[in-house]
């Protein structure tokens, strides 16, 4: 039997839930137009007030954000409450080491957490379960997301954050814990150490798992589901809309419902910004109904999927969104970690070094290997190999500091890295992110 | 005092040092001393040849990062201890070597060190108050 934590909202009528888009729309933009003088200009710049948006049918003629703009506002600019109003931030790494971060009045992490829990039930989460969250704690949404989404579940929260795979695996076993939280490499890692510490599947009582912020492809989901004997779902956010639970996997595990009552998502073409007609593939844009503190319009994720509204054998009735196919962008997830080629050449610039790089990613086990080669100019020409050591442990820690992932970095030749049109070619991913 | 050195950036690579021979051998450029600095992923190769200037800029001209490193040229006795009481000197003068390499000399009785030190003055003071004789370039390259 299909549960639900909201069943009120979750299998809604579908035109129950356009009447609580229109609604919530032309309130929104009214605040933020009232509120956030950043984007009331933009909005001045193409000629659009409060006034004109009646329904979600005028959304098309907002502006756009992107990850410029929030750097640009960076910290307060989009801030559309009082700071004393707000109780929490968190934060993205930004793309030239400027940080992206979110604010939370009470209310926008109570929707937040209502999201994850929302998630949480829908992998089979009730209050007799033990909720093992492994991702990281701290500025990072998918920590605070998952834990506050389990308490309001009423599960037992395990508050592991990620790292020490054995402790982790020693309270699996001791607490018999239910629900994992965490990324997919990791889930996949965790279910290897296991085996390297001599015990199955049948040694845990993990039933499922919750598994997002990066991309994973459905053979490492099976190989998951089969290591750990557990379902395996599916969640996804980002930081700019609140995080995780924007949209999560219901049994079905045939896309993500996204929470429509707070956000309200269109695909569009990457290129000219039109609007594409449902099952079309394109970028997804959100715009963010409820949130209080931090309210973003048609905010492009750069996430490249489809969007359809099908009836789910699950009852539920909010439009599903694929996995992500690829980004519109060239950023990459590493370790979880959001990673711009834009924030490795800033560190090598300011060392001095050549624009002339080339990320390696590749998959090892179930562990993201992140290579940074780099042309050496003879003003970073040293010879002596302590000090060209010294060069490179500089470069792998400014990019630590950038990033908060340590790349290893090798220095090479000049014109050794693979040209193509006469530029370095920047980034060779060599891992199966899409199926 | 010092003598130019070339220190040029390879990678680990095989062929990597044929390669780089061959560009000073078709400039006509003979090499006097050679030596390798290698660790698992590149190398820094040094070597003295008679013209360090027009060195340079063939290697440059053939895509190498490369410069001109001063190094200093001591003449050492040919027999056994002699490369030892150098650096036993330059020791007992808390002198640290970053590195050094030996080849011998066309004078009998004669080999040539190599060294690269952080205090290049210190150094010269130190072997000469001691009677190592330190070599300029033409006469490291003559000998």
């Amino acid at each position: 039997m299909e549960r639900y934590y909201q069943p009120e909202i979750e299998c809604a009528p579908v035109e129950k839930i356009k009447e609580w888009q229109n609604e919530k729309l032309v309130r929104q933009v009214r605040h933020v137009y009232d509120n956030v003088a950043y984007y009331r200009n933009l909005m001045q710049e193409k000629g659009v007030t409060p006034d004109d948006i009646r329904s979600t049918d005028d959304l098309y003629k907002l502006p756009f954000l992107t990850k410029a703009d929030l750097r640009d506002a960076y910290p307060y600019g989009l801030l559309a409450k009082p700071l004393a109003d707000c109780v929490r931030i968190q934060s993205t790494s930004g793309t030239t080491g400027k940080r992206v971060v979110a604010f939370y009045t009470q209310k926008d992490v109570d929707l937040w957490e209502d999201c994850c829990a929302r998630a949480i039930v829908a992998a089979g989460g009730t209050r007799e379960d033990v909720c093992q969250v492994c991702y990281g704690y701290g500025l990072f949404t998918g920590g605070p997301g998952l834990h506050g989404g389990s308490h309001k579940v009423g599960c037992l929260t395990l508050p592991m954050s990620s790292g020490n795979t054995e402790r982790q695996i020693q309270f699996m076993l001791d607490l018999q814990s239910t629900i994992l939280c965490c990324t997919p490499s990791y889930a996949a890692y965790i279910g290897e150490t296991l085996r390297d510490m001599g015990y199955t599947k049948d040694d845990i009582h993990l039933k499922a798992g919750i598994f997002g912020a990066e991309p994973w492809t459905q053979e490492m989901r099976r190989d998951i589901e089969n290591m750990l004997g557990i379902k395996a779902y599916d969640i996804y956010g980002l930081t700019e809309t609140s995080g995780p639970g924007v949209s999560f996997e219901c049994s079905e595990q045939t896309g993500m419902h996204i929470n429509e009552d707070h956000f309200l998502a269109e695909i569009i073409d990457p290129n000219t910004g039109e609007v594409l007609p449902e099952g079309s593939k394109g970028e997804l844009v959100f715009t963010s109904l409820d949130k209080e503190a931090f309210p973003l319009l048609r905010y492009r994720t750069r996430d490249i999927c489809v969007l359809r509204r099908e009836k789910c054998s699950c009852g539920r009735t909010h439009i599903k969104m694929s996995k992500p196919m690829g980004r519109s962008d060239d950023m990459m997830i590493i370790r979880g970690v959001n990673v711009f080629p834009s924030q490795i050449e800033t560190v090598l610039m300011k060392q001095g070094y050549s624009s002339n790089y080339q990320i390696v990613v590749d998959r090892v086990g179930s562990t993201d290997t992140f290579d940074v080669f780099v042309e050496i100019m003879e003003a970073q020409f040293a010879d002596t190999v302590r000090e060209l050591t010294l060069q490179e442990e500089k470069l792998a820690g400014d990019m630590k500091l950038m990033l908060g992932i340590n790349p290893k970095v090798h220095l090479v030749q000049p014109k050794s890295i693979a040209r193509s049109e006469g530029k370095a070619v920047r980034v060779v991913d060599k891992r199966k992110l899409h199926d | 005092m010092s003598v130019e050195q070339i220190s040029v950036f390879l990678e680990n690579k095989s062929g990597q040092l044929a390669d780089v021979c061959t560009v000073l051998a078709e400039n006509g450029m003979n090499l006097r001393a050679l030596s390798i600095a290698d660790t698992k992923e590149y190398g820094i190769l040094r070597v003295i040849v008679p013209n360090a200037e027009g060195a340079l800029k063939v290697l440059r001209g053939a895509g190498y990062t490369c410069k001109i490193t001063p190094v200093l040229a001591v003449e050492i006795d040919d027999r056994p201890g002699g490369m030892a009481r150098a650096l036993q000197v330059l020791s007992a003068a808390g002198i640290s070597v970053e590195y050094a390499y030996a080849f011998i000399s066309h004078k009998a009785g004669c080999a040539h060190m190599i060294l690269r030190v952080s205090d290049m003055e210190e150094t010269v003071g130190t072997l000469e108050r001691a009677g190592i004789p330190i070599l300029e370039t033409d006469a490291l390259l003559e000998n």
